[in-house]
């Protein structure tokens, strides 16, 4: 059977992509969730992966090209999958050339202002030799080659200026469509933060955990728990979605944010979440995150701890129907057992969909979030 | 290892954990956290790269040895003595 391989939607607002390039030619077979494509969306490179079983029967986009979403960009095989492959036919190639194929596989070690840059120039990065760390290409090695003769036509205007202006139509539809409600607490962090150092003066240096781990976890655990938060609204129906993704929103360097999702939070461990946290902080800025990864979240936690801010009022990303913000967990005083004492404190914060709770819950949302915070030896 | 040495693998190091920084536009004596955002998971993947490359376990109370290129080149040699 013939199955059409699409360029995914990696977002409520994204239009289109630039097919960067193949990871597969015609006569290789994948697996579901093998990265295929590389395509240059205003959310950076994402690595785009199949979801079936095949094996590529013709690429129907060159790279450099910009399609909208929903273009095929390939067509597979499905049924050819399950015996083994029959012999391409064609001509074999030479042990040479099977060298040269093989020496496309490997990434192309490139920062990301090299990248963008490399797109605006036309520069074929395969043919560069990196001048920075490990070989890797810098915008210095794209701009001495300059463009190259002949450029393709339709590379995107993305980068920076595309992704900001995703942001403002995500958040413009955000504050458009859904009647937000904010919530804010106060929450006594301390017994998670002097769990976090001893847990992290115990361990070995890879080990060691961050706070927003254990916020992603107890956001995941109060949402399998409540009903209202973690989900999608579409078509005038709220669905709450049977396994919670949490979405971490990752700030980048150059301005903008994203934010992928730790798939299935509710039930990893703490140093599984630390794991995939520490992924997907790295392949986000590095431009290298999965059109999955961007697709699933169910929810978003924000933290601005970093940044030295208070209070967060998170704005939901349509089509989800909430999103959870935390502020920095700083040292001022508090009233315990009747004596101004000094405690980590930490601002959390809700907003939520009035289509489909009310603030009564949303309370009741942030207090279990805080509960389970409390004892963070049972995240 | 000398401290002109030492200083080139930092770096290395330091955009190897964040390869959207440019080596050569890191200024040795400001903070990272000041020149492009450090954060935390930024500092912790670097305190894993430098027990990977100089075997120095630096604790979460060090940290604020590794603020900028000067002041843990500075660290590292105190602790490699």
């Amino acid at each position: 059977m013939q199955t059409e391989f699409r360029l995914p939607a990696l977002g409520a607002d994204m239009e289109a992509g630039t097919l960067v390039e193949w990871h597969v030619a015609p006569g290789d077979r994948c697996k579901r969730g093998d990265v295929v494509a590389v395509v240059e969306t205003d959310k950076g490179a994402i690595d785009v992966e199949v979801f079936v079983d095949g094996i590529v029967r013709e690429l129907l986009v060159p790279p450099g090209t910009r399609v909208p979403v929903g273009t095929v960009l390939a067509l597979l095989d499905t049924e050819a999958a399950a015996p083994a492959p029959e012999k391409v036919p064609t001509p074999s190639r030479t042990p040479a050339e099977e060298g040269a194929a093989e020496a496309i596989q490997p990434r192309v070690k490139i920062s990301p202002a090299a990248r963008k840059r490399a797109l605006e120039m036309h520069v074929d990065v395969a043919s560069l030799r990196g001048t920075g760390p490990e070989g890797a290409i810098t915008l210095q090695d794209v701009e001495r080659v300059g463009p190259s003769p002949q450029p393709s036509p339709a590379v995107a205007a993305e980068g920076a200026a595309g992704m900001r202006a995703a942001i403002a139509a995500a958040m413009s539809r955000s504050k458009r469509e859904i009647p937000h409600y904010y919530l804010a607490t106060t929450v006594d962090v301390t017994p998670a933060v002097e769990w976090l150092a001893a847990h992290n003066a115990a361990v070995p240096v890879t080990e060691r955990l961050l706070l927003p781990v254990l916020l992603v976890k107890a956001v995941a655990l109060a949402c399998r728990e409540q009903a209202g938060f973690s989900g999608f609204y579409r078509e005038a129906k709220y669905e709450r979605t049977p396994v919670v993704h949490v979405g971490v929103a990752v700030a980048l360097r150059g301005g903008g944010l994203v934010a992928p999702a730790l798939a299935d939070t509710a039930t990893r461990s703490l140093p599984e979440l630390m794991d995939g946290f520490r992924d997907l902080v790295t392949r986000a800025r590095a431009g290298r995150l999965r059109a999955s990864e961007l697709a699933a979240p169910t929810i978003i936690l924000t933290s601005l701890g970093e940044a030295s801010v208070e209070t967060v009022l998170p704005i939901i990303q349509p089509p989800q129907v909430a999103i959870v913000g935390a502020g920095e967990a700083a040292v001022r005083p508090w009233i315990v057992d009747g004596n101004v004492v000094p405690r980590h404190l930490l601002t959390l914060s809700l907003g939520a969909d009035h289509r489909v709770t009310d603030g009564r819950l949303g309370a009741h949302f942030l207090a279990r979030i805080a509960a389970l915070l409390a004892d963070p030896a049972a995240l | 290892m000398n401290r002109e040495q030492t200083a080139r693998r930092v770096l290395e190091l330091l955009t190897a954990i964040a390869p959207d920084v440019e080596a050569n536009s890191v200024i040795p004596g400001v903070a990272f956290r000041d020149q492009f955002d450090f954060d935390s998971m930024d500092t912790l993947n670097f305190a894993i790269a430098l027990h990977r490359e100089f075997g120095v376990d630096v604790p979460e109370t060090d940290y604020a040895h590794l603020a900028s290129l000067d002041q843990c080149v500075a660290y590292l040699a105190e602790r490699l003595a």
